[in-house]
């Protein structure tokens, strides 16, 4: 298990379109957003789904994202952000971070 | 009760009904509410089948017992706003308290002698700069243990799309307004977390006790679609 990423890192979800009980919010996926918290680490969600106990454990971020980054017809002050809990397997370095 | 229809949800008829009026489909030919139909006068469908069946299954080789299962039923039929409001109401009076609390929700409860649960539970702080509104976009994630069942809009598809993406709109809707100085931050608990808003104490109960404190706090405030 790796802990990547730290308080204020830029990270970019994943743009992937996986099958199965997949944890990422489809409208996150290859969004950008600042680490507000490293939460700890938690079995992964998408191997307990199916019964697989046994997996590697996953660093749980809390990344923050500002909504007019992730809605382009966002309608509310620049101000305004969502902050999502997302495991560090959907988590990639944003590009020119 | 075939051809019963199902306002229970939906008020935006008019109320202007006619009691003796036979012909108005919500009322029966003695001017009486109809019943809603049962539970099991409604379809079967196919995860009422596949809950029960897993359901079943835990128990027949032997994972949980039947009594497990019933008792988690009652513990969590047992849990109500309530508790979360002695929370909110110690934490806007006891400033150490509050601390803690924002540390560990869960650890905090227990200081009251409330169990709620092991699911971590994190708090969010509302104040002039910041408002905070719960979701789970995937599901319906929800700090059960500590303040009840969540409501069934909190579950639904239409407030857990709109609210990530249009939560002023949403906001507006239960009747709050968010001034354009402060931030509307949504959370998305979508992991191993749960969260509960602390709302704003409301102006002039600074000489109010806990208990009439605890009294003023709702489960919509709690959740951060309303304010107090």
């Amino acid at each position: 298990m790796s802990t990547s990423y730290a308080v204020g890192d830029t990270v970019a979800v994943r743009q992937a379109y996986p099958p199965g009980h997949v944890r990422a919010p489809y409208f996150i996926r290859g969004k950008s957003g600042t680490v507000d918290q490293v939460v700890g680490n938690y079995k992964n969600p998408e191997e307990l789904a199916y019964g697989r106990r046994d997996s590697e454990r996953l660093t749980l971020y809390r990344v923050r994202f500002n909504q007019t980054d992730v809605w382009a017809n966002y309608n509310g002050p620049a101000k305004d952000s969502i902050v999502i809990d997302i495991y560090e397997n959907w988590l990639n370095p944003a590009e020119g971070a | 009760m075939s051809d019963t229809p199902s306002h229970e949800h939906d008020h935006s008829h008019s109320h202007s009904h006619d009691h003796n009026n036979p012909d108005d489909p919500l009322y029966n030919s003695h001017g009486e509410h109809p019943y809603q139909p049962d539970s099991e006068d409604t379809p079967y469908e196919h995860h009422h089948v596949m809950a029960e069946a897993v359901g079943e299954l835990l128990i027949d080789k032997g994972i949980i017992t039947a009594d497990e299962l019933r008792g988690m039923i009652e513990l969590i039929d047992s849990k109500s706003p309530a508790e979360g409001t002695r929370v909110i109401a110690r934490a806007w009076t006891d400033p150490e308290f509050k601390a803690r609390v924002m540390v560990n929700v869960n650890d905090a409860a227990q200081e009251l002698g409330i169990d709620p649960g092991t699911i971590p539970i994190r708090a969010v702080e509302n104040t002039d700069s910041v408002h905070n509104v719960i979701v789970c976009t995937l599901c319906s994630c929800y700090p059960r243990l500590l303040i009840g069942l969540p409501p069934d809009w909190y579950k639904s598809r239409s407030y857990r799309s709109r609210v990530v993406h249009e939560p002023r709109t949403v906001l507006k809707e239960f009747g709050t307004e968010i001034s354009k100085e402060t931030e509307v931050c949504v959370h998305d608990s979508t992991a191993d977390l749960r969260y509960l808003v602390i709302p704003k104490r409301p102006d002039g109960t600074e000489g109010m006790s806990e208990d009439e404190l605890a009294a003023l706090v709702t489960r919509d405030s709690m959740i951060g679609v309303t304010t107090l």
